[in-house]
């Protein structure tokens, strides 16, 4: 295998705590090198300068549709999508039918990814068929290369099941992750339950069939000591749930957002465009600013897409009738430099360690650092790019609230184990 | 005054004092006709009407179908329970198949908020809001506002007070918008599971008294109450909602001596309002009904881009 340098970019690796300009040496596959500027090395040098080098980004809630739904997307295309936005490793939630709740499910999911564009991971469910019932053989899941456990939006709403779920898995020292939602609070919404919503009339969904489910599967997490991540926040009050708990430290919890929390407001409803559909749904501005809040403090650890594809005939309906869920894999990063870095919220470095090193500390993964040694997944970040949001997208489907936008910030080379996944535009494979 | 410059009506939110006006003078005009013996005005002739009703409505439905008669258009009246809906049809299928057909206009009642928007994005010709889930129901907010100019001669300064489930009702959204931007004062009322839970946005007063509602107003409009309201436990019994918030004559007593009563129909008697007030003297409800036909008619018109001021009334065989 050829070796690469990345010559003369900023590099930004929290694992390391590198935040400087340097030159990256990449020999068979691996990171081999981190010098100062200039030093001699053999191999195809590219010049980086003015950019920033990063371990690559990792998106742990990812729905790649296959199997069951390939019409929507599959492990190959989601995987397409994802180096095109600077990810090397994504993680695939469990919603598929058959959904993995064998280890058989599980290893003939991997060997579908084996040859996809970027790493591809999978959780197990936490029941058999995502019922909510009977637990899933989540040992032999393990084995089989789960990276976590979730039932994604069929959360286990039987507190027992849950528990006896956080218990078992307590020894695997795998994360339990969970979408948390009260589903009698929520029944039949279509959006947040808020000013947007009432002068509408469009059925909401309250902030507190969030806030709640959370606080209750936080409870769970202290009593039986599993590990529990909790997916997409999206409101200001279960920011509050969540930064008590981790002051009180009496249990182990991480939590996610999602760029779409902190770019749009339920304001986006007002056209009835089924893409700023989702759940949990888009809030207020306050909301925002929570987040925001969050992401500084620490309270939020990670940004995960909730990458969620739907076909154009599923979702060109009745805004009550559409499916929620947006595509995000391609815009993310565009998205949270915008929203994030170019306001000031969070540095590029604090970025990174929201969008790689934290996720993936998240599943365990190997990945989100640069370390001597570690498979060569680095992302080329161009600070300065704008661009402008437009169909079509490497995703199968079309499905996104940011089409037309402008962003600022895009990964224009994607590395995967030393390959050349993605370069400014085209997909090289 | 201004020229009518929209295609379509798709609620009262966005409409200006001066085109809401607009439409209750030309409505003013067609009510004059249907008080005479020939009732027809062909202004519409050859144009081609689609009236698409994916939710059952018996009044609407009939007063549409008289407004277009009246104006002559021509008329196919698609519901859901002959229509490739239930076979699995798409509306935006449906769309491009009314599209296919060449058709001028379309009058959408759909259970699902923004329907009718959706379907204006996707065809050529007009499209009539008349009743999209509980967001709005224009041509309802605009009959009530035609009765009662009619009947006080003004909407400016009067105090409205709408009682029931505010929460889910198109009227109550149309008529608060309907009416304040007419210069009105709209109070809601109702049980607070009834109501809106944020009612920020609303430029009205909102209470769970109904005295403090009913206190000073010009307008009590009572709104139908619907069973499965309560069998979702969002009040206990009809019974007790009829006792708290049911509109009799001794509560009409709270209101202005001059106080008229609206109603939307259909009436559930006994419940949201006594026999003795619905066929009472303050009672205009009927009126609402015959005032229905003449906005519907205006609306059409307006939306046709035909120019009022070019109305030619004369009685036509």
């Amino acid at each position: 295998m050829e070796s690469l340098i990345l010559r003369g970019g900023h590099l930004l690796d929290p694992s390391q705590g590198i935040d400087e300009q340097v030159d990256v040496v990449i020999e068979n596959g691996k990171v081999t090198d981190i010098t100062p500027p200039g030093r001699k090395a053999r191999g195809r040098e590219v010049n980086v300068e003015g950019m920033f080098v990063a371990p690559g980004l990792v998106d742990i809630h990812v729905h790649l549709r296959e199997p069951g739904y390939e019409y929507k997307e599959t492990i190959e295309t989601g995987a397409n999508a994802a180096v095109a936005g600077g990810f090397t490793s994504i993680v695939a939630m469990p919603n598929t039918d058959p959904p993995p709740d064998t280890a058989a499910a599980v290893l003939g999911f991997a060997a579908r990814a084996r040859n996809a564009a970027c790493r591809v991971y999978t959780v197990g469910t936490i029941t058999q068929g995502r019922q909510g019932q009977e637990l899933s053989e989540m040992a032999d899941l393990v084995a089989a290369g789960v990276v976590g456990f979730s039932d994604d939006g069929a959360p286990v709403s039987n507190s027992r099941v849950l528990l006896n779920a956080m218990e078992y898995t307590r020894p695997l020292e795998k994360a339990i992750l969970s979408h948390c939602e009260v589903p009698e609070l929520s029944e039949g919404g279509q959006m947040h339950e808020g000013r947007v919503s009432s002068e509408l009339g469009i059925a909401g969904m309250p902030p507190i069939a969030e806030s709640l489910g959370i606080s209750r599967d936080i409870a769970l997490a202290g009593y039986s000591g599993a590990r529990l991540h909790i997916c997409h926040v999206s409101a200001a009050g279960s920011v509050d749930v969540i930064r008590s708990a981790k002051m009180a430290g009496n249990a182990r919890i991480t939590a996610e957002t999602a760029p779409h929390y902190l770019a749009l407001t339920d304001e986006a409803v007002r056209t009835f465009d089924s893409n700023a559909k989702m759940n949990p749904p888009l809030r207020t501005r306050q909301d925002q600013e929570a987040l925001k809040k969050a992401l500084q403090d620490g309270t939020i650890d990670v940004i995960a897409t909730d990458h969620a594809p739907h076909s154009h005939e599923e979702k060109q309906v009745e805004f009550d009738a559409a499916p929620f869920g947006i595509i995000g894999l391609e815009t993310s990063l565009g998205v949270c430099w915008t929203e994030l870095v170019k306001t000031g919220v969070l540095t590029p470095m604090q970025l990174i360690g929201k969008m790689s090193t934290n996720p993936a500390q998240v599943c365990g993964l190997p990945a989100g650092t640069l370390k001597p040694g570690v498979a060569a997944d680095v992302v080329v970040i161009d600070p300065d790019m704008r661009w402008v949001v437009a169909e079509p997208f490497r995703s199968r489907s079309q499905n996104s609230p940011f089409i037309g936008c402008e962003l600022q910030g895009r990964a224009i080379l994607t590395i995967v184990g030393g390959t050349v996944r993605y370069a400014a535009g085209t997909l090289v494979r | 005054m201004t020229k009518w410059t929209r295609k379509h009506l798709l609620g009262l939110a966005d409409l200006t004092r001066e085109e809401i006006s607009q439409i209750l003078d030309s409505a003013d005009q067609f009510v004059s006709v249907l008080d005479r013996p020939m009732r027809s005005v062909p202004t519409l002739r050859g144009w081609t009407v689609v009236n698409l009703f994916f939710e059952d409505s018996t009044r609407t439905r009939i007063s549409f179908e008289l407004a277009e008669k009246r104006l002559g258009a021509d008329i196919v009246n698609f519901s859901v329970s002959t229509s490739s809906v239930k076979k699995g049809e798409t509306l935006r299928d449906t769309a491009r198949n009314i599209e296919a057909m060449r058709v001028d206009a379309v009058v959408i009642r759909h259970r699902s908020v923004g329907a009718p928007h959706f379907l204006s994005r996707h065809i050529q010709g007009s499209v009539i809001n008349a009743g999209d889930g509980s967001h709005e129901h224009p041509t309802q907010g605009l009959l009530d506002l035609l009765t009662i100019r009619r009947h006080f001669g003004h909407i400016d300064g009067l105090r409205v007070a709408i009682v029931g489930d505010i929460r889910h009702s198109r009227v109550a959204r149309s008529d608060v918008w309907g009416f304040t931007t007419m210069g009105a004062e709209v109070v809601l009322c109702g049980p607070p599971t009834l109501l809106p839970k944020h009612t920020d946005n609303f430029p009205a007063k909102v209470t769970t008294r109904l005295e403090e509602a009913l206190e000073g107003a010009d307008v009590v409009y009572a709104l139908r109450i619907q069973r499965e309201r309560q069998a979702a436990g969002l009040f206990p019994s009809i019974r007790e909602y009829s006792a708290q918030y049911g509109i009799s004559s001794e509560r009409m007593e709270r209101a202005k001596p001059t106080a008229v009563l609206l109603h939307p129909g259909p009436i559930n008697r006994g419940w949201e309002l006594t026999d003795e007030v619905t066929d009472g003297p303050r009672s205009l409800i009927l009126q609402q009904v015959t005032h229905g036909v003449a906005i519907r008619m205006a609306v059409l018109y307006l939306t046709a881009g035909r120019d009022p001021a070019q109305l030619d009334l004369a009685p036509k065989p």
